[in-house]
């Protein structure tokens, strides 16, 4: 048969490979997922900006100029602040004890340390309420020596590190456990310090996982709505963060001040996105593989 | 909340056993458990009777109905749509997909009180969006089909992330061998594809359903909180809170709270489960 | 189909059954990159053919083009002399073996081998009890009677190997093809499922390709064994053509252990580094070549009668003999050859051999 000229076939053309669909029903699914994102996500995230300098740059300068703007910028900075860091080490002891150690219970203190996610950011400001509120299990104790958690600071930076608690763990847990604990015994065998064994080898294995979840976590930080609302108080200029001034000038009908403080909210949503999505690419290995906040 | 962690270590020459999971333990429970403890306490002090009397008033129901079957529906409607993104970031190249698969984890830096007012101002009757529901001659905002736009949104990456993976690791020998077999496309994917990812999809709605159930910010600019009819069970315990009923929002928040642990409980059953299963 | 009884599918190959399919100049580019070059070859029915070559030598492209899974770039596939290529893979009815079986891991053992008979449309659909007693047939034909409500991974590899292979003869096939199908298997099961597999192909008859870079496997186990290298075929043949009369260097070396040096051929003499080696061949005008031959086929010469020579670099124990690693000419090829326990000599030691077998290919 091979003196027979064989021509190119023209099956070639029209070849569908067996493990992915026609090409009608590929454009189809990729129009009707990027619509739904479009209508959802980017649509929203376009109209704070839009909404924000809709009258022009130096409106939206001015809708920032409060006094009250201004300091619920440096609260939601000092919240921040505080939060992160408790969380941070928080992280780090947590999945030393967990990823370097066998004990009884591991999986239910993993299951544990997940709980704030599974708790309404609501319920996470009315626990706090529960125990320091006027009416709580140590709110007489607090009034006596005339300390005020409750409306107040202190409340804010614990219903914040409550909703935030599970996010720089839970991205070092699963890496550290996959690491294992052999560069750790050969460290301590040269004669390294348990200091020095965790911060000149742990934390360089761990940077960027750590990285990861410090940036998820100040995002929903700064970003917390529900359960600093309701620890607050609302009080102007004295515990009122970002996303509360967002809703208080809403709710009083000033619009492009309201979009302006929430324009810059997006912004850091934006920040956040951008170096996530860079850690994910050049980092991928190295930060540990679960995905879901 | 007790923890039943017996202090059985495994010997080795790593130090700092002691000092890290004393401090976990201890973090844990000062910022975690003790309060989660004390509503707990507070509800049970409560008395069953006057707990059923808050579980059943006319109010609490019907916030807690609209709460779970917008979430619901909310959470049925990101596992279809959140399939098909999953599906197309994971399997088809277009240009900008790396900026596609970034943005969907959008609602999770984006804080919720601003997804809340932009979703507002889009689903406003003269909105961006909302003036073609009013030409059409009906409302999104302030009714409940606001809520289900703002859980919608909220959702999103709980779906999507967690089918991702998964489908990323299917064996694609597995759709040739099926059409090897004579299936035709849509019947592979429906009879081999579909069922492997079922563990995922039901993970990821019960991840977007519960977060959606406890969602409180992007759904209150929204929602219009008209009592009975687009009044959510987060925004009640809000209510009950600055009305000094302590009781009222104990309890309500309990009965969210017991809800969300039998999910986290099944989220624990469908993954052990899976991974008997598929390996 | 392939209905023949074990007996007719003896007799139809011994006497030329027809034509089954037909490779004709097929070629397939990935890109840039090459994977076959206009590669022909015909099947008779109810034959056993082989693919052998190493990875990235097109084995495997040329059996997903049989299949329907790939295109080719050009050329033509005849299946009973109808073109195949206008079919897709839903249509060719083929029985696929992945190397890694590619079962469906949330259906049964039962769901898994029904699976190509329930997607049927429903015209030619057998009905549920049919397909039930096919499924227990077959399972009895794979010996997994009993294990039709098992999960895939409940059981071990040869078991799933066996469920693939039903799956496979489930939809009654025109061809079976066999991606490596023992690849992923130990040692023992390999044999086990090697021999056994050779029963159930005389006993159905069908038409079979099957991928292999295990020479042993494709010498054993197939009628005809068409070696492969870099997109194209190197030789076609059984495994005593193969194996004694290798039609290329590749083949030669790629079959058994050998050593090939460049030799020239000047007056019917074959010479390496310019000396003579004692070997003879009826050419006479000169010309380069390369001599293979293998290790045990050599004898070792003494004193200074023609021989290649070389200087002894390693030894190891080989078997019921002692292989020599030798630097040979003035190149420092390497030769190996084998010689009797006891007849070593130490390491340095200047040795010369005359092969007994050997071949001589173009350069």
């Amino acid at each position: 048969m091979t003196d027979i000229a064989a021509p190119a076939p023209h099956h070639a053309a029209r070849f569908q490979p067996a493990a992915t669909e026609r090409p009608a029903v590929r454009v189809l699914l990729t129009v009707v997922a990027l619509a739904f994102l479009g209508l959802f996500l980017v649509l929203p995230l376009v109209s704070v900006f839009y909404e924000a300098l809709s009258a022009g740059f130096g409106a939206f300068v001015k809708a920032l100029g409060g006094r009250e703007t201004a300091s619920a910028i440096e609260l939601t900075l000092l919240v921040a602040a505080i939060s992160v860091p408790a969380n941070l080490v928080f992280g780090l002891t947590a999945s030393w004890a967990i990823a370097k150690f066998e004990f009884r219970g591991k999986s239910l203190l993993i299951t544990l340390i997940d709980l704030p996610f599974s708790v309404s950011p609501v319920t996470a400001g009315l626990i706090y309420v529960l125990m320091f509120g006027a009416q709580g299990y140590l709110g007489p104790l607090l009034a006596e020596h005339g300390i005020k958690v409750i409306f107040a600071v202190p409340g804010i930076v614990l219903a914040t590190i409550f909703v935030t608690f599970p996010f720089i763990a839970r991205e070092l847990i699963p890496i550290m456990q996959a690491q294992g604990t052999q560069d750790e015994e050969a460290a301590l065998s040269l004669g390294a310090s348990g200091w020095q064994t965790f911060f000149r080898v742990t934390l360089p294995n761990v940077k960027w996982a750590l990285l990861y979840g410090v940036l998820l976590c100040n995002a929903r930080a700064m970003g917390e709505f529900g359960a600093v609302s309701v620890v607050s108080g609302h009080i102007r200029g004295k515990t009122n963060t970002m996303p509360l001034q967002v809703e208080i000038l809403y709710n009083e009908y000033m619009y492009r001040a309201a979009f302006a403080v929430a324009s810059l909210l997006a912004l850091l949503a934006l920040v956040t996105l951008i170096v996530k999505s860079i850690l994910e690419w050049r980092y991928a290995d190295e930060i540990a593989a679960t995905r879901r906040h | 909340m007790a923890t039943p962690l017996a202090l059985g270590r495994r010997p080795g020459v790593i130090p700092g056993f002691g000092l890290t999971l004393g401090f976990t333990l201890a973090y844990l429970s000062l910022i975690v458990l003790i309060p989660l403890a004390g509503l707990v306490v507070r509800a049970a002090s409560l008395g069953w009777a006057d707990f059923m009397a808050i579980a059943l008033d006319p109010r609490t129901l019907a916030a807690l109905r609209l709460s779970f079957g917008v979430s619901a529906i909310a959470a049925l409607v990101n596992a279809v749509f959140g399939l098909v993104v999953a599906w197309v970031l994971v399997r088809y190249d277009f240009p900008g997909k790396r900026i596609i698969d970034a943005v969907v984890d959008l609602p999770f830096a984006l804080p919720t009180a601003v997804a809340g007012i932009a979703l507002t101002a889009l689903y406003a009757p003269n909105g961006w969006v909302g003036q073609y529901a009013t030409m059409l001659g009906f409302k999104i905002a302030y009714t409940p089909i606001g809520i289900f736009i703002a859980l919608v949104f909220i959702g999103i990456p709980f779906i999507v992330r967690t089918v991702e993976p998964v489908l990323a690791d299917l064996d694609r020998e597995i759709e040739e061998m099926a059409a090897t077999l004579g299936a035709r496309r849509w019947t592979a994917v429906r009879r081999v594809v579909l069922p492997t990812l079922v563990p995922a999809l039901l993970t990821g709605f019960a991840l977007a359903f519960a977060r959606a159930v406890g969602e409180y910010g992007s759904v209150i600019f929204i929602a219009g909180n008209i009592p009975y009819v687009s009044e959510i069970a987060p925004l009640l315990i809000v209510i009950r809170l600055t009305e000094f009923n302590y009781a009222a929002a104990t309890g309500v928040a309990t009965i969210m709270l017991i809800i969300s642990f039998i999910l986290l409980f099944a989220i624990n059953l469908i993954q052990a489960w899976s991974r008997r299963r598929l390996g | 189909m392939n209905a023949l009884t074990p007996l007719e599918a003896e007799t139809s190959i011994a006497l030329g059954a027809p034509v089954d399919v037909t490779i004709d100049a097929v070629a397939k580019d990935f890109g840039d990159s090459p994977a076959l070059f206009g590669v022909s070859l015909d099947v008779r029915a109810g034959e056993l053919v082989a693919l052998l070559g190493p990875s990235g030598s097109g084995k495997t492209t040329l059996l997903r083009i049989l299949a329907g899974l790939e295109a080719p770039s050009a050329g033509r596939v005849l299946f009973g002399g109808e073109d195949a290529l206008g079919l897709p893979v839903q249509d060719r009815n083929i029985g696929f073996v992945f190397q890694h079986y590619a079962l469906f891991r949330h259906m049964t053992v039962f769901d898994n081998i029904a699976f190509g008979l329930t997607v049927r449309p429903r015209a030619s659909r057998p009905a549920k009890a049919e397909i039930r007693r096919r499924v227990l047939h077959l399972l009895n034909l794979v010996q997994l009677t009993g294990l039709e409500k098992r999960y895939p991974t409940q059981l071990s590899g040869g078991q799933r190997q066996r469920v693939a292979l039903a799956r496979a003869l489930a939809i009654e096939p025109r061809l079976l093809l066999l991606d490596e199908p023992f690849g992923a298997l130990d040692a023992q099961v390999r044999k086990d499922l090697r021999r056994w597999l050779r029963e159930i192909h005389d006993r159905t008859g069908h038409t079979t390709f099957f991928v292999t870079h295990d020479q042993e496997e494709a010498l054993e186990l197939a009628d005809r064994v068409v070696v492969m290298s870099k997109g194209r075929i190197e030789q076609v043949g059984s495994a005593d053509d193969i194996y004694d009369r290798p039609a290329s260097p590749f083949v030669f070396s790629f079959i058994g252990e050998s050593t090939l040096l460049p030799v020239v051929i000047e007056g019917g003499a074959v010479t390496f580094g310019g000396d003579p080696t004692g070997l003879d061949v009826n050419k006479t005008e000169r010309r380069e070549a390369v001599l293979g031959f293998r290790p045990h086929d050599v004898t070792l010469v003494e004193d200074d009668a023609p021989a290649i020579r070389g200087r002894i670099v390693a030894t190891r124990r080989h078997g019921g003999r002692r292989r020599l690693e030798l630097q040979v000419g003035p190149d420092h090829l390497r030769a190996e050859i084998d010689v009797e326990v006891g007849d070593e000599q130490p390491l340095g030691t200047l040795v010369g051999f005359r092969p007994q077998r050997w071949r001589i290919f173009p350069a």
